[in-house]
């Protein structure tokens, strides 16, 4: 090793590494290190499989409101698998596997997480770029390709799986006799999400060794933006999370193409075939599923509570309430979301002694986000509020978390879950605390970063009428559901039309109704979107006047971030409501002489 | 417009991070297959093939070759931390023991590749019973991630070669960092094989 040996080396501080700006198309926009182009990808991605979630809603929910009947169009878009626009109970469960497994993997945790945290978080931390840009770009392009792999099952004979989201073994494990899609479909879902998994984990590896180490000079814990706490957070969670899910996938494969008897049983008979396993347990991938599918709730809603807590105080032009508790409620959920997963599983068969250790820590996690839900609410009470769209999808989203979380008191106790598990309060209750919570954070991060990522101001007005409809659209798709789960209409079915069920069909038609009218006001976001991205005015540095890095360069920001400056940071993100020479905020990088000077 | 590569501590940071995924996964891994042991009346036990044993000597002594290379191929330092020209050669001979590692990783995938011929031989196979299942599993994987690491270490010497800066004594560190935990690992694997498979 002559290059060491003969080489007078100092043994402190970096020889400094760098990396130009690309001038190539490919590697600009397409194989691009930059951690914003890798966040804008990630954003591009959560909206394209939000549409794809979506569309497939519509088709189970019209589908559910009028049985008999062809969905229109859908015979000449899928003529393979619904000809004519009938729908069998079959390609009905398999539009409800892919819209769920679509938007848990692809929406609430690809935007919120990986699309908006890339952009802003190294940023937000005074950082050029990730830790590891090159993992980053493998990040996004591996859960691209995990994207296509779960897609690609629509275009196969058998269409995709039918064993919902959470593919339950034995059905999701013993291949073609499980019924339509179980063959190569099913195996398709599970190599997608074992992809998907790596994705996460190179992303989470980043976020985690990014807030560690590229703190900019003065950025201590304590003055890192809410919004990266969660996000830093969350990619904790998912680390753990995504690691176990890992092996689940791995161990499911083998047992579909590989003959091995991880989650099947000895004696299983399926479709009256003797299945060749034995000495496998479908609780085993209940287990471990459920030990990464709770966390994945925290994984979708985390970033939301720092997204929304980093933008209340800029619109009440006060402090946020409590920020070391409200950093510590949301370690502790973190903290908590791991002991919680039996809850899942109650009518799994487990002992009434397992159910109540499960049930415990359940309502224990209430504490913490009740006391988030409070701090945010102090926050806004008595400030002089700047009702912007941001402003107002932050406020629906405590909305949606509290009315979400109430329902979630009910299926924590595992005497109530029993009835209402199969049901479609359950329905109604993720979809307000998971869903719809997630989406509005994501929303309220849209519009509130959009000026920073393009440079250009969205329409407040088309904002505003976006929020009113999809908040009256939101409760009218989602709140009726609790109600048909307490009369005990089951989830699942594709439809309802000659039993004992036949009553809850006005209801039904109802959902499809608001849900048809919920999409239809997506459209203003979407037409506000394309529209402000090329036609928007030209966004200042700091339109919010905000206090966090991210304001304090262009919009959008140069390629290394602040343009050639390194920022120094004096201030917490929290400084608001007091007098400064810039009004009533304080910028995390105004020095502290500028600041006083009043 | 440029910007800064992160500083050589994050790669560290990084590798512990990778570290707890990886603890993670095999918990996963092992948890399910000590709670499949007990009821099953389907687990058939057999017996390790000894070479393991052989393979385990293997990979420690690799962790003690590689430490043998680290310690020095930073050093040693003169009174102002640079490196001491005058132990040039001891320097070089160090980097003989990277080597020396990178050729015990490989034995050892090659050992475990033989382990397993050795049980195909005997008729177990992956699918054989859950306890064979878990038993490849659990190899293939860990050979893996140890493929990682032999790639680790080769980015690592590749640096070595190119950059007199303190950047490869980094990059080193913490491809030795994720090695010797490959090497914990394994022990671990092995011990919880021993007991359960």
């Amino acid at each position: 090793m002559d290059t060491v040996s003969a080489s007078i080396t100092e043994h402190a501080p970096a020889a400094a590494h760098h990396h130009t700006a690309p001038t190539g198309w490919i590697r600009k926009y397409v194989f691009s290190l930059d951690h914003k182009v890798i966040g804008k990808q990630y954003l591009g991605l959560g909206l394209l499989a939000v549409c794809t979630g979506m569309a497939l809603s519509w088709v189970m929910r019209y589908h559910l409101a009028w049985p008999d009947k062809a969905v229109p169009l859908l015979g000449l878009i899928a003529p393979k698998f619904a000809a004519g626009g009938v729908i069998t109970p079959e390609f009905y469960l398999q539009v409800m596997t892919m819209h769920g497994t679509i938007m848990v993997f692809f929406v609430l945790t690809t935007a919120p997480f990986a699309g908006f945290g890339n952009f802003i978080l190294p940023i937000q931390l005074g950082a050029e770029d990730m830790a590891f840009p090159r993992f980053n770009m493998m990040s996004f392009w591996v859960t691209f390709v995990a994207f296509a792999v779960l897609v690609a099952a629509f275009f196969i004979p058998d269409g995709p799986a039918l064993s919902g989201w959470t593919a339950y073994a034995p059905l999701s494990a013993v291949g073609k006799a499980s019924g339509p899609g179980e063959g190569l479909g099913q195996t398709l879902w599970a190599v997608s999400i074992a992809i998907f998994c790596i994705g996460q984990l190179l992303g989470s590896l980043n976020f985690i060794a990014t807030t560690l180490d590229l703190r900019t000079k003065g950025m201590t814990f304590m003055r890192m933006p809410y919004s990266t706490w969660a996000w830093f957070i969350t990619a904790i969670i998912a680390l753990i999370a995504f690691s176990v899910l890992l092996p689940a996938c791995v161990m499911l494969i083998l047992d579909r193409v590989a003959g091995t008897s991880f989650f099947i049983p000895a004696g299983l008979v399926v479709s009256d075939t003797l299945q060749p396993h034995s000495g496998g347990s479908p609780l085993l991938w209940q287990h471990l599923f459920w030990f990464f599918g709770h966390p994945e709730v925290y994984i979708a809603i985390v970033p939301s509570f720092g997204i929304v807590s980093t933008i209340l105080p800029v619109v009440c032009r006060k402090p946020h309430l409590g920020p070391r508790v409200l950093i510590g409620c949301m370690l502790a959920i973190a903290g908590l979301s791991y002991m919680v997963w039996g809850h899942h599983m109650f009518l799994s068969g487990m002992s009434p002694t397992s159910a109540t250790l499960f049930s415990v820590p359940t309502l224990i996690i209430t504490i913490p986000s009740a006391i988030v839900t409070l701090l945010w609410l102090g926050t806004v009470y008595g400030s002089k509020l700047r009702l912007t769209t941001a402003a107002l999808f932050c406020l629906a989203f405590i909305s949606v978390f509290v009315t979400g979380g109430l329902s979630g008191f009910f299926l924590s106790q595992p005497s109530i879950d029993t009835y209402l598990h199969g049901t479609y309060f359950v329905v109604g209750h993720f979809h307000f605390v998971m869903g719809v919570a997630a989406m509005f954070g994501i929303f309220a991060g849209t519009y509130f970063w959009f000026p920073k990522i393009f440079g250009r101001m969205m329409n407040e007005t088309l904002g505003k009428w976006h929020f009113a409809l999809t908040f009256i659209g939101v409760y009218a798709t989602f709140m009726p559901m609790h109600w048909l789960g307490l009369t005990g209409n089951v989830r699942r079915y594709s439809s309802f039309p000659s039993d004992y069920m036949h009553g809850s069909l006005p209801l039904h038609r109802f959902i499809t109704f608001s849900a048809l009218f919920l999409g239809g006001a997506q459209l203003i976001f979407l037409v506000n979107l394309i529209w402000s991205r090329f036609r928007g005015p030209i966004a200042p540095a700091n339109p919010w006047e905000a206090s966090s890095l991210e304001w304090d360069t262009t919009s959008p920001p140069p390629f290394d971030n602040f343009g050639g400056v390194h920022p120094v940071v004096y201030h917490g993100p929290n400084e608001f409501g007091v007098a400064s020479p810039r009004g009533d905020y304080v910028m995390q990088t105004d020095p502290p002489a500028a600041a006083a000077a009043v | 417009m440029q910007k800064t590569m992160a500083p050589p501590s994050a790669a560290r940071t990084g590798v512990w991070v990778a570290i707890a995924a990886i603890t993670m996964s095999f918990a996963a891994y092992s948890s399910a297959m000590v709670i499949r042991q007990g009821p099953v009346p389907e687990w058939q036990h057999f017996r390790l093939p000894s070479i393991l044993y052989l393979n385990t000597f293997v990979l420690v002594i690799s962790s003690v070759t590689l430490e043998l290379a680290r310690r020095r191929v930073g050093g040693p330092f003169d009174s102002l931390g640079r490196v001491d020209l005058s132990q040039a050669d001891a320097v070089r001979r160090r980097i003989v023991w990277l080597y020396v590692t990178l050729a015990l990783g490989l034995l050892f995938l090659g050992g475990q590749y033989l382990a397993w011929t050795q049980l195909s031989a005997q008729g177990v196979f992956l699918a054989t019973s859950p306890s064979s299942s878990f038993f490849y599993v659990l190899t293939a994987v860990h050979a893996l991630h140890l493929l990682g690491g032999l790639a680790a270490l080769t980015y690592a010497l590749r640096s070595l070669r190119s950059d007199d800066g303190p950047r490869p004594v980094n990059v080193l560190g913490a491809a030795a960092l994720y090695w010797h935990f490959m090497a914990v690992l394994w022990v671990y694997l092995f011990v919880i094989l021993a007991l359960w498979v």
